[in-house]
């Protein structure tokens, strides 16, 4: 019998009260930002009419939200389960979500008061080129606002930084190093304090390289002549993204590691080929980004082959270790399907699925014809939508459990179905030549455009009465303790 | 099969092989058994299928990138058709506006103020190649056309409001027509 609540995981006030601030806000944004999302299907489906500078506002403050909220979303997941064997200082937890805060209201005024549509990625120099529909403070303030909330997860991981190497000595040995060539394997190291690790590392790593291309672009805003490299500040933005993003998949994958042996009774501790697993997907997920550059024929040819082959690699761990340790865990396990299993496989699924299209379009013979249609999207929310957003899902339904049951008997398979055909309408679109990030779509791209907006609709319903049943939950359980619950 | 659609069948294969293995998985997640001994099968069996996906792997990677995708950008290719090609915000200026099928077409792509992605649309709508067009840096694309006829130039890289009106035409005319 394992138990589903431990004592560990109690919260007291301070910590429910900024948790449930995490976990309500990133369910009302990523509603919004579904909106959002919806608004810009229709509106290539020729469904509403949405003028192109609209359009490009929307566009931007989806791709800034979603991927910024995912991060904070997967930082509650980290940091909910990591305090388990770390000390973390809720203080800095906090202090992340309120940078975070002052950072979208920022960003969100940028936009939509200063109509910056220079997309999340700000590719230098379109920023401060709008040709006059935005203004250069505009630009300014969206960048302000990304460097705001760099901060905000630069200070939480520092907390974790420090708190690991006080407990493990230092951060190989958090990561599990010392156990990758010889020795016996201590089995009681965490998988949650390997994989958040990884993150603290590559993170930090990846916010540091995101606040000088922003501080440059800042400066450059500014004083013009201060001309930056093109190519340089590209590197840098997509070094940038692509850890962060991919720290954001590594945080929540922690609630998988953590949830799911409690459901299938069996344990899932480290071993040496979850050490290795990890250990390389450290230095991968660092020198992979080259992968966005590939037509960019600029660039090193040997950096171009190996965002390929790295791209390639980069799939072993998650499909090797992560997705099929979860299906041994589970099978002929006897599992109970409560909501945060179910969430967890889902996320498994669309993870190891997801990543397929992503690793095709990381040849770079492929990508002379996918780069930039909506193929790209296409395998992105394929690990998003349907692999790290039911991650956090269950974190929060564990987080509620006991205070609102849900069985999830309509708004699970909705939010599937729905998953399904948005991801399939992007990927299909990308096949026939579609390009992302267009207003105004061909006749011949229509059909796949209205076929996302009716899987968007059910993903929202679905994402709707999970949020209903969330909050219902967390203000239900505002006392002190959640309740310590076995099963078998 | 054009190249678009070997990509989406090998997606569909991989994401369908994918499925098969969860839903075998998840139905028989019910009843037990020796947890010890389903990982000892399970790592067992997860030995050959890697090792499959390593050997797929490696013959894909020598495969694809033999002979290199993307030309050598330091020197011209010889009797290549140059077409000089620079993106503004928000359309396109070609040096040329027709060339021959057959005959490598050498495009030089540079862009006058942000990035712009310059992708070529062929007859079926379909891309059939494309580079990006960066201020500051000229990328070099080499492609031969086969098939005469009308193609289209879209940007694929946003770059600002007027981003998806941003298109040009260009003729591909048969090997033996004189050009203008």
């Amino acid at each position: 019998m394992s138990t589903v609540h431990p004592e560990n995981e109690t919260l007291g006030r301070s910590e429910r009260i900024v948790l449930n601030l995490y976990l309500i806000s990133t369910l009302v944004v990523f509603l919004l930002m579904m909106l959002f999302g919806l608004l810009m299907r229709m509106a290539q489906g020729n469904w509403i009419s949405v003028p192109p500078t609209i359009f490009y506002q929307l566009m931007t403050a989806h791709g800034a939200g979603m991927v910024g909220t995912v991060g904070l979303a997967s930082s509650a997941v980290m940091w909910f389960f990591l305090r388990k064997y770390v000390h973390l200082h809720v203080s800095m937890f906090a202090a992340n979500y309120a940078l975070f805060v002052l950072g979208a209201i920022a960003i969100l005024s940028a936009v939509f008061v200063g109509g910056y549509a220079g997309a999340w990625t700000f590719l230098y120099p379109l920023p401060v080129h709008s040709l006059g529909i935005w203004s250069v403070n505009a630009a300014a303030l969206f960048m302000l606002g990304y460097l705001l909330i760099g901060v905000g997860f630069l200070l939480f991981y520092l907390d974790a930084m420090l708190a690991i190497i006080r407990v493990y000595g230092n951060l190989g040995r958090g990561l599990g190093l010392p156990w990758l060539f010889r020795g016996e394997i201590d089995k009681s190291h965490p998988p949650t304090v390997v994989a958040s690790t990884m993150v603290v590392i590559t993170n930090s790593l990846g916010i540091l390289a995101g606040a000088v291309v922003l501080v440059m672009c800042l400066i450059n805003a500014y004083i013009p002549s201060i001309v930056l490299n093109a190519l340089l500040v590209k590197n840098l933005i997509y070094f940038f993204g692509h850890v962060f993003i991919n720290a954001s998949i590594y945080m929540a994958v922690i609630a998988v590691y953590e949830l799911l042996p409690r459901f299938s009774g069996r344990r899932w501790g480290a071993s040496r080929p979850f050490l290795w697993a990890w250990a390389a997907t450290t230095v991968m997920v660092l020198i992979v980004y080259p992968h966005h550059l590939m037509m960019d024929y600029v660039m090193p040819h040997w950096m171009l082959v190996m965002g390929q082959i790295v791209s390639y690699t980069s799939g072993l761990p998650v499909f090797a270790v992560t997705a099929y340790g979860a299906l041994t865990n589970v099978y002929h396990s006897g599992i109970r399907w409560s909501m945060p299993a179910k969430l967890v496989m889902l996320s498994m699924f669309g993870w190891a699925a997801g990543i397929v299209p992503a690793i095709v379009d990381g040849t770079i013979s492929v990508n002379a014809v996918m780069h930039n249609t909506q193929w790209v999207p296409g395998h992105f929310h394929f690990y998003l939508l349907l692999g790290v957003l039911p991650m956090v899902l269950a974190l929060m339904f564990h987080v509620i459990d006991g205070h609102a049951r849900s069985t999830g008997r309509l708004s699970f398979p909705l939010y599937v179905i729905g998953g399904l055909i948005v991801v399939g309408s992007f990927l299909e679109a990308g096949r026939v030549s579609a390009p992302r990030r267009f207003a105004v779509h061909l006749p011949q791209w229509l059909a796949y455009d209205r076929l996302g907006a009716l899987g968007a609709i059910l993903v929202i319903v679905a994402m709707l009465l999970f949020t209903v049943h969330i909050i219902v939950g967390l203000l239900r359980s505002s006392g002190n303790v959640a309740p310590a619950y076995a099963t078998g | 099969m054009i190249r678009q659609d070997v990509v989406w069948l090998i997606t569909l294969i991989g994401i369908g092989l994918v499925t098969l293995v969860f839903v075998y998985v998840i139905s028989g997640a019910g009843g037990t058994a020796d947890s010890t001994q389903v990982q000892t099968r399970a790592y067992a069996i997860r030995r050959w299928w890697l090792l499959a996906l390593v050997v797929f792997g490696i013959g894909v990677t020598y495969a694809s990138l033999r002979p290199f995708p993307i030309p050598d950008q330091q020197t011209q290719s010889q009797g290549a058709q140059i077409v000089d090609v620079v993106g503004h915000q928000w359309f396109w200026e070609l040096s040329r506006h027709q060339v021959n099928a057959g005959t490598p077409v050498e495009f030089h792509v540079t862009s006058a103020d942000v990035n712009h992605g310059f992708a070529i649309y062929g007859l079926n709508d379909r891309i059939v190649t494309q580079t990006q067009a960066m201020p500051g840096f000229t990328n070099r694309l080499v492609y031969t056309f086969t098939q005469p006829g009308k193609y289209r130039v879209l940007c694929l890289e946003y770059c600002g409001v007027a981003h998806h009106v941003m298109a040009i035409d260009f003729e591909v005319v048969p090997a033996t027509r004189e050009m203008p």
